[in-house]
């Protein structure tokens, strides 16, 4: 370790914090233009400073598709009354959007999204257990929810809290056993050497396509969105966890739910589409120059904004589960189908050898 | 510039992080069963998750990154969640108003003492000899569990499978 890792590493970790949240305020609207579309409505479509219309050439793109609303909804967050309810517990209530937060941006330091620019290699930390850490990470992140609902003392928080804790619970241990085939494939915990394996021998998602399917599904109630946001079903629940939080503190809630649609986006992307690769136009090893490291980078961050695509468009075409499915489908269905697809993956390799 | 080099690389960031983690362990721990300002259950919970936490902290510092991420992964990530999980729906404000019995207090201290002495009894009996090898440090792990420590794995497997097969037969209602 030298003074060079640590300035590289800052250098890194700030870009990486920026691009994540200029994601995550892109894939608000993005999530509110793909509704629009998809309910046959036109979505955010004016809000821009006076000033853009008289920009050329981009000036009537930026006025159009309401680029400036991610800006307009941050100003507002931030200057609307930061409430606070009587009778809510006052430490966990300030702190549940921090613990919120926090495992949702630490997931991504590990997931390398790029190959090499000069002689950095593009992943904030190359560990040995990379896949374990975001799971330990992931786990993490169920705290923030149950901590709001329990310091809101109101019912219907209290109930997403409960519900919340269950859910992330259940739907873990199907996450963490659908990822096993991959790991005894690759024989590795380390991402980038999951990539790299990835690139010689082509995508997981064709060795291990089953373990794919529940990874996604799992992901998606990991991340409470619909079809598993039962924590915050608005037609039962109000709100849900958030239903007392106004303001920056309401925000940040929804900052940890679209980080961890990014890091979750980026993980599949990682385990079974090949992160940075591509098996074709040599773009399959590590980067010999700056502009093929820049390409990488680029491909990596296309796949990765086609599953945020995935993810909005199911919000908006599949009705949420009850909850008596939602346990049934990951106890009975996931874990059962897990456990024999790891056992089917492990004969399989044994014959093969 | 130099002489930032030779702090970070010779260790005495490590040492200052160990004294770091080693004193948060501590204090959260004992914030976990001797609060002052609070004696509410989900409070104590929490702490023990930080408890967890720093310890997985004083792990990454022996470079055993396996055992920090499992550390942080089943019992902060999921044993902590359904420990919570089951505070939350007791009646929370008995537990606060209960009295601190003599009887209690006088075992605790008993047990903690006996559980010291082994553990400071094993500690003084430990040859120190040259580090072990941590690269590959999962396969290392995987292979002594599965070659040297079998018959105690798969005991402690078994003992977890009873103890799962007793919970569902308890939490049944109708035993017949």
């Amino acid at each position: 370790m030298d003074w060079n890792f640590i300035i590289f590493s800052l250098v890194k970790l700030a870009i990486i914090v920026g691009v994540v949240q200029g994601l995550v305020a892109y894939s608000v609207l993005a999530e509110r233009k793909i509704s629009a579309w998809i309910q046959d409505r036109v979505g955010p479509n004016r809000c821009a400073p006076p000033f853009a219309k008289y920009i050329p050439i981009l000036g009537p793109l930026l006025t159009r598709w309401g680029m400036f609303q991610p800006l307009a909804d941050g100003l507002k967050f931030m200057f609307k009354e930061d409430f606070t309810p009587a009778g809510v517990k006052k430490i966990y209530f300030f702190l549940a959007p921090a613990v919120a937060v926090i495992p949702a941006m630490l997931t991504v330091a590990v997931i390398p999204f790029g190959s090499v620019m000069g002689s950095q290699k593009m992943v904030l930390a190359d560990l040995n257990v990379g896949i374990l850490y975001t799971f330990g990470i992931v786990s993490m992140g169920v705290y923030g929810i149950v901590l709001a609902g329990y310091a809101a003392n109101s019912k219907y928080p209290f109930f997403g809290g409960i519900r919340s804790s269950a859910q992330m619970i259940s739907y873990e241990i199907s996450m963490g056993m659908s990822v096993i085939p991959v790991l005894l494939i690759v024989g590795n915990l380390n991402l980038s050497k999951i990539i790299s394996w990835q690139a010689d021998n082509g995508w997981l998602v064709m060795y291990a396509p089953i373990a794919f399917i529940i990874f996604m599904v799992s992901s998606f109630a990991e991340t409470n969105r619909t079809p598993f946001d039962l924590p915050e079903a608005e037609t039962e629940l109000v709100g849900g966890y958030h239903t007392e939080y106004s303001s920056m503190k309401f925000a940040l809630f929804f900052l940890a739910e679209y980080s961890n649609m990014v890091s979750s986006s980026a993980m599949m992307v990682t385990l079974f589409f090949g992160g940075w690769t591509l098996p074709f136009w040599g773009l399959d090893h590590p980067a010999t120059s700056l502009a093929m490291g820049l390409a990488h980078i680029g491909v990596f961050m296309l796949k990765m904004l086609f599953f945020m695509v995935v993810f909005i468009w199911v919000r908006w075409m599949f009705p949420r589960f009850r909850y008596d499915q939602l346990m049934d489908l990951g106890w009975r269905t996931f874990l059962p189908l897990a456990l024999v697809n790891i056992l089917i993956t492990a004969l399989w390799l044994w014959m093969r050898s | 510039m130099e002489a930032i080099n030779n702090l970070i690389s010779g260790g005495v960031v490590q040492d200052i992080m160990f004294y770091v983690f080693a004193a948060l362990t501590l204090l959260c721990a004992i914030l976990v069963v001797a609060n002052p300002f609070s004696r509410s259950p989900v409070t104590s919970a929490m702490f023990l998750v930080l408890t967890i936490i720093s310890m997985s902290g004083l792990f990454l510092l022996l470079h055993a990154f396996f055992l920090a991420a499992v550390q942080i992964l089943v019992y902060a990530g999921a044993v902590m969640v359904l420990f919570l999980f089951v505070i939350m729906l007791l009646d929370l404000k008995e537990e606060q108003r209960r009295k601190i019995k003599f009887f209690g207090l006088a075992a605790g201290l008993v047990s903690v003492s006996i559980v010291a002495g082994i553990f400071i009894k094993s500690l003084a009996s430990i040859k120190l000899t040259a580090e072990p090898a941590l690269e590959g440090e999962t396969y290392v792990l995987g292979k002594l569990l599965f070659t040297q420590y079998t018959l105690p794995f798969e005991i402690i497997s078994i003992l977890l499978l009873v103890a799962m097969v007793g919970v569902i037969l308890l939490s049944k209602k109708k035993l017949e």
